[in-house]
């Protein structure tokens, strides 16, 4: 039987490869100085030279959507690995363990789930201040309800499984088994769930950017700058709609390698 | 059968409902055009929770008051005092007794007529010093204030302060009136209805106010703390006036609006903590000031326009205003960083600016500052903050490194300018503390002759930028946009709001 090709892997992977490509180059190289402002080049159009045209103090946009991008990228990979490795943690205890410590951090998960993320990390904004590293912890700490959620179901589950009796009957330690005979058959659940975290996590520091308590100016972030672009929607639409357009290619890229994981 | 009866009904129900609907709409409408006229103003920052004019500190609430409260005297659009709640005037000629007569026939917004008693009580509650400072501290020289008789009241003076009477635009407001923070009873042409926080302040006309009534009967200001998005709310209708749009926000409106170009009446600053590190060494701020370039920031966030500024005191004040101080400083990246070497500082700093978020002006102001002191090594970064936030941080308990605001003055009097920068004033924010400045604007205060007291103020104004008390930029341009269906709006030399004057034009 022929197996039919899992497009939503090969666009996701070619979606994301562009974007990360993009991203590293942004790193190393940009056309000009992400900062440098020029007022010969206020709200310039589109351009050979300025292919994405320039911002209202001139800068060009093509190189701010770089470095932003980057900025963006960042905040969404700090803000997965503290929403895992915390939700991995109390996933793990609480779902191998059970009893009174599952009660007690479940209902308090359950408290914070009652908040949309980006509510609770408006929350830890405030208390913490205005960021990049900040909307990490603050986007971070969000987002450890849902992952560890994602991990309990899982440890639940495969507690009772055969292989892990036989762990046990071995003499094998608690932590042992957990770590490294329950977490690697999770990671399949795992995985795609850490690739819709990521999105999310573009997604809220787009928005807390958007909203100004995000990255700080003059820093660029695709939703620092979709911000800024707001003055000018109808003088200089480039602006507001290429920061848009990576977002939409990041997004749509993490969210097709999901669904390609997850049928793979 | 049975169901198309329902169908039917159904039919029926729907067509009653939308008739209802639409007459209800149609209503409205008629309604407003007939009986009343209303305008919706967008201001940028709500109006502060206290409604108590005595208390107001912040320029945005202080020119919204200025259509609901009104002093002894008040000032016209040119900047001149005319008698307000006294109908006339007269100054002994040692200038230390003041005597007012009280205007006939005066009512406050709850119909009671304006007595000498309440002059008395609000002259005396600004100058009471039971609570620490008095609250306006020009006040603290009342020796005392007599009621004559039941039309005249008499301020008598400590000592001679020919701009006493500036100060006296303060407002008269009601002795009985046991809660001014609640209850907003002033003279003005227009009186408080209702105040929802975050959303908007409405007032309407008084109907029994004592000059010329004001043209519009309900006046809406809606907070619109989001600069970003003034030009499609006034394309939208949302509001139909904004004082102060931003340049590029003014280039997006539709055709049936008309923008007006004045000044703001304002300092706008980086304005510096001088008594933190590293900013508490003249040549550190020096240093500042000489990577300042002037003209490139108003090209940056206003196209060119905005008008330079290089101490505290802009444009408007005419006689004190200084204009070779803007000069005094010119753009010069060596010097600066001479200075910081000097200073101890060869490698630069950073240093962090703190700026409310709602004022586009000076969040705009801001990157340009930052980029401007790469050039010599300093690294600004930005803190946007909450308009309430900037208030209690910054402006109350000081703690900041610097900020990018504008800084008005209350009256036309160096004074009001220039206080704020003596050692010990409860509104110097900046901790400014120079004893020579002290000592100067003292003597500017005690001098009676006109001409020697604007030469002691522009020696106060030649103090601070010499010695870079703040990095001086400039006076904003004020874009005014209002829909042509209105007209009638003044520019005052002040930072106020005069919404009696404006008007409807007949429709074409």
């Amino acid at each position: 039987m022929k197996k039919e090709k899992n497009w939503n892997l090969i666009i996701g992977c070619v979606l994301t490869g562009m974007t990360i490509i993009f991203v590293l180059v942004g790193f190393f190289y940009t056309p000009y100085d992400p900062e440098t402002m020029d007022v010969t080049a206020k709200l310039a159009g589109v351009s050979a030279a300025h292919p994405m045209g320039c911002d209202n103090f001139g800068r060009d946009i093509l190189s701010r959507v770089m470095k932003g991008s980057g900025t963006t990228l960042v905040v969404a990979a700090g803000t997965v690995a503290i929403g895992t490795m915390a939700g991995i943690l109390i996933g793990a205890f609480t779902g191998y363990y059970g009893g009174v410590l599952d009660e007690v951090l479940m209902r308090i998960i359950d408290a914070l789930f009652a908040f949309p993320s980006i509510l609770l990390a408006l929350v830890f904004i405030s208390l913490l201040g205005p960021g990049k590293y900040n909307v990490i912890v603050a986007l971070g700490i969000a987002f450890i309800p849902s992952f560890s959620r994602i991990v309990r179901s899982q440890f639940l589950y495969q507690r009772n499984m055969d292989y892990v009796s036989s762990a046990k009957l071995q003499g094998a330690s608690d932590i042992r088994i957990m770590f490294v005979h329950i977490l690697p058959n999770t990671l399949s659940v795992l995985r795609s769930s850490v690739m819709i975290g990521f999105n999310n996590a573009v997604l809220a520091e787009a928005g807390m950017s958007y909203l100004g308590i995000g990255v700080q100016p003059p820093d660029a972030s695709l939703g620092r700058m979709l911000s800024e672009a707001q003055s000018y929607l109808f003088a200089a639409p480039g602006f507001a709609l290429f920061p848009g357009f990576v977002i939409i290619v990041m997004v749509l890229g993490f969210s097709l390698l999901a669904e390609g994981m997850k049928d793979a | 059968m049975k169901r198309k009866t329902i169908k039917n009904l159904l039919l029926v129900l729907v067509l009653t409902t939308l008739t209802i609907a639409l007459s209800a709409c149609s209503g409205d409408k008629a309604g407003e055009n007939s009986d009343s006229s209303s305008i919706t103003i967008g201001i940028p920052q709500d109006v502060e929770d206290s409604l108590d004019p005595h208390k107001a500190v912040a320029a945005g609430t202080e020119e919204v008051f200025f259509n609901i409260y009104e002093g002894l005297v008040k000032p016209d659009s040119d900047g001149n005092l005319v008698p307000a709640v006294a109908s006339d005037y007269a100054i002994s000629e040692d200038g230390i007794t003041y005597t007012f007569t009280l205007r006939e026939g005066i009512k406050f917004h709850d119909g009671n007529p304006v007595t000498v008693d309440d002059i008395k009580y609000s002259l005396d509650r600004c100058a009471d010093t039971s609570n620490g400072d008095p609250l306006v501290s020009a006040f603290s020289n009342i020796d005392s204030v007599n009621i004559v008789d039941d039309k005249t009241v008499e301020v008598v003076l400590k000592e001679a302060d020919t701009e006493f009477l500036f100060y006296l635009t303060n407002a008269i407001i009601p002795a009985s009136n046991e809660d001014p923070a609640k209850n907003a009873i002033g003279t003005g042409p227009y009186m408080f209805v209702s105040h929802t926080m975050q959303e908007s302040f409405v007032m309407k006309k008084f109907d029994d106010y004592w000059g010329t009534p004001a043209n519009i009967d309900n006046i809406t200001l809606k907070v619109c703390a989001n600069a970003d998005s003034i030009a499609m709310d006034l394309n939208g209708g949302s509001i139909n006036m904004f004082a102060r749009v931003p340049t590029e926000q003014a280039a997006q409106l539709k055709d049936n609006f008309e923008v007006q170009e004045g000044t703001m009446n304002l300092v706008q600053a980086l304005y510096i903590n001088n008594e933190v590190e590293p900013f508490n060494d003249p040549r550190v701020r020096q240093a500042l000031c000489y990577a300042l370039d002037r003209q490139n920031v108003m090209d940056m966030v206003a196209d060119g326009k905005g008008t330079p500024v290089g101490s505290s005191m802009y444009p408007a004040f005419g006689k004190y205003y200084m204009e070779e101080l803007n000069d005094l400083y010119t753009t010069n990246y060596d010097k600066a960083k001479e200075l910081l070497a000097e200073a101890g500082y060869p490698d630069g700093f950073s240093f962090t600016m703190t700026v409310p978020s709602n004022y586009t002006q000076h969040v705009s102001t801001a990157q340009v500052l930052a980029e401007q002191f790469k050039n010599i090594g300093v690294d600004a970064q930005i803190n946007l903050v909450e308009w309430d936030t900037w208030l209690s941080d910054v402006y109350t308990d000081r703690n900041f490194e610097t900020t990018v605001v504008g800084v008005d003055a209350s009256s036309m009097t160096g004074r009001a300018m220039l206080e704020r920068f003596v050692s010990t004033a409860p509104n110097n924010f900046i901790n400014y503390n120079n004893p020579e400045y002290d000592e100067v604007f003292a003597k500017a205060l005690a001098e009676t002759d006109d001409a020697k007291k604007t030469e002691y103020y522009k020696e106060c104004e030649r103090i601070l930028a010499e010695d870079a008390a703040n990095v001086y930029i400039q006076d904003l341009a004020c874009l005014v946009a209002i829909d042509k269906k209105y007209a009638g709006y003044e520019f005052y030399p002040l930072y106020v709001q005069d919404y009696s004057k404006l008007y409807l034009v007949e429709e074409q």
